[in-house]
């Protein structure tokens, strides 16, 4: 299932593929806080967070255009943008919807249900891991572990973990981004982080 | 078991707000001037008279791993730590960073001081989008304090403090692998020798630790190396967080003296095995890297690193992925070598292209399809990538495959009967 037809896209169809790319002024001014992080000389170590920079403003992926920009904004070979870019995960190099949705199925999330949160998964964004959604929107992942396993299974929705998801909490959470909300991330059981879920067992004596 | 006053982590779930105010209320930022004007010396002795073994998996004494850094240094010396949590079934860093970020701070800034680093960076995995903007949030607090900087508390020392996020690869968790990223690389980890303590991030001295071997440090500082070794068991002192997972009525983080026994853990705080003890088939008890152990080592292992050695384990990061009766432990087993075959960064043939046959051989075998001395070659290819790879993801891969022959070879050789009859009843 994907937007009802005649309902406002609340996120735009995929970014499409640049000729050129430039830093938006915001995101410019971002750029030179990261690489005063570095020592003089060493600006290749900003490759990961200006690559992230660049991934967000373009919508989800990094088109070549992107790559050869950082490249030249931190002095360093193409070569090893692209090499960068492709060895680490999160960034996609091609085309995929700007939601972001991972579905966490290494063996503590598998053994708590991550198969039920899968399948969810499939059935609101009506594509497979891998795809992005019909209607260009959202993009679906199987991911390695999220490190947060006392709370599993979780799903990962572009900078929020949803945590102690069933089969119908991940529904309920994935419907509702689908229409374009953001319900509230963190644990759907309504326990507080990573608390027994029967009540603390530590930490009572403690006071402010 | 751990009393309420000697627990590190008074704000693990975050049911108080993690800034500086409501740090400095539980006891943090106090005195830090003081520790850093008794000098390296003494906050080094202080460090290796605590026992402290770092919390990151390898379990090595810090004291003596600080004492490592050079005493004289021109030019700039660093400290890396690592918040690249993504080993399977650990979750504590994430309950550090984003509930008590000032520990982490603290701890970074006597840690620089303890080895005269010039700067510190946090290489937090990119999935904690949220950690890190809470985590940077309270850097500028220090920062805005004086906490950190220039004369960082008043006290004449230089420490910048610095976060930087990964992208997304396990790898970046080893060590040197992680230098390599912070660098602007692939994060494909170094030969050793050198050391990072000789030649580290940008060729300088360096020293990596985890984030809860740096966050617990003020707190021994503050309170004594003795009152830190008092606790657990010679060899493996103080207290731990442990992250308890899977089958168990209530899944959570909490932290525990080192050394107390796995049943305890999970009744105490994890509200016990689903169904019932009894209902337990194995436990992970350090992190998907280490081998499993039968409910029959459960019975009476005790969690520290000596005692999860002893029974061909280990305590690797406290991550306790727990599996009852239900379990299909060979596919359990068979997604942790997907895991790594995904994870391996491709630089060592051995690593490379035995993780692929790990997950193959491992999938055949969850159904049965397999020649019974097949289950001796898997064996065999997990020795020949054990301890010929540049870095220990290697090992990683190997050892839950051998944990899982080790203690279910019966298990493996049944599938493998049960599927011939059933070819042999269809043809």
């Amino acid at each position: 299932m994907s937007a009802a037809p005649g309902r406002p896209q609340p996120y735009g169809a995929m970014a499409p593929d640049v000729e050129s790319f430039a830093f938006t002024p915001e995101n410019l001014e971002e750029a030179k806080k990261i690489l005063a992080r570095y020592p003089a000389g060493r600006q290749a170590s900003a490759v990961l967070p200006l690559l992230h920079l660049a991934q967000a403003q373009h919508g989800g992926w990094l088109p070549k255009a992107a790559l050869d920009y950082v490249a030249e904004f931190l002095g360093m070979a193409k070569i090893r943008v692209y090499e960068v870019a492709s060895f680490y995960d999160m960034f996609n190099t091609e085309p995929v919807g700007r939601v972001q949705v991972r579905v966490c199925t290494t063996t503590p999330c598998w053994l708590c249900g991550s198969d039920a949160v899968l399948r969810a998964a499939r059935e609101v964004l009506g594509c497979e891991p891998g795809e992005s959604s019909p209607d260009g929107r959202f993009f679906l992942r199987e991911f390695e572990c999220l490190g947060a396993c006392a709370n599993a299974p979780v799903l990962w929705i572009d900078d929020d973990f949803y945590e102690d998801l069933t089969y119908e909490r991940a529904k309920a959470v994935l419907e509702s981004v689908v229409r374009g909300e953001r319900p509230t991330p963190g644990p759907q059981s309504g326990r507080k982080g990573s608390m027994p879920a029967g009540g603390k067992t530590t930490l009572l004596e403690v006071g402010e | 078991m751990l009393h309420d006053r000697d627990r590190i982590f008074t704000n693990l779930y975050g049911e108080r707000p993690w800034n500086l105010e409501a740090a400095r209320r539980r006891g943090d930022w106090d005195g830090t001037k003081d520790l850093i004007l008794k000098g390296r010396d003494w906050l080094i002795k202080e460090m290796k008279d605590s026992g402290l073994r770092g919390r990151g998996g390898a379990g090595f004494p810090t004291g003596l791993k600080w004492s490592f850094m050079p005493k004289q240094a021109d030019g700039p010396v660093y400290l890396v730590v690592n918040a690249d949590e993504s080993e399977p079934g650990t979750c504590k860093d994430r309950e550090i960073i984003r509930n008590e970020p000032h520990k982490l701070i603290e701890g970074c800034l006597l840690a620089g001081a303890a080895m005269g680093c010039t700067a510190g960076y946090i290489y937090i995995r990119g999935e904690f989008v949220r950690e890190a903007q809470i985590l940077q949030a309270a850097i500028d607090e220090a920062y805005e304090a004086g906490l950190i900087g220039k004369n960082a508390c008043g006290s004449g020392y230089d420490f910048e403090l610095y976060l930087h996020r990964g992208a997304g690869a396990y790898i970046c968790g080893e060590e040197t692998g992680l230098l390599e990223s912070l660098e602007g690389k692939k994060g494909q980890p170094r030969l050793k020798p050198p050391f990072p303590a000789a030649v580290g991030l940008y060729g300088r001295p360096t020293t990596v630790n985890n984030v809860e071997t740096i966050a617990v440090a003020p707190t021994i500082f503050r309170r004594g190396a003795a009152w830190f070794a008092g606790l657990g068991r010679p060899n493996n002192t103080g207290t731990k967080i442990f992250c308890i997972s899977g089958h168990v009525n209530h899944p959570c983080t909490v932290e525990e003296e080192m050394g107390i026994p796995l049943r305890t853990l999970l009744e105490k705080h994890a509200g016990g095995v689903r169904g019932g003890w009894d209902n337990l088939l194995a436990v992970i008890p350090g992190g998907s890297s280490v081998p499993l152990i039968p409910k029959e080592i459960c019975d009476t292992v005790r969690m520290d690193f000596d005692s999860l050695r002893e029974v061909h384990s280990g305590l690797g990061t406290a991550g306790v992925i727990v599996m009852d009766r239900s379990t299909d432990i060979v596919k359990a087993i068979a997604r942790l070598s997907k895991f790594y075959m995904h994870e391996s960064c491709g630089q060592c043939t051995p690593c490379r292209e035995g993780t692929g046959w790990l997950w193959r051989m491992m999938e055949r075998l969850a159904r049965g399809e397999a020649e019974p001395a097949e289950i001796d070659q898997l064996l065999d290819v997990t020795k020949e990538i054990e301890g010929h790879t540049i870095c220990a993801l290697g090992d990683a891969a190997a050892w839950p495959v051998q944990g899982l022959i080790r203690h279910f070879r019966g298990e493996l050789e049944r599938r493998i009967r049960e599927r011939k009859l059933v070819t042999k009843r269809a043809a």
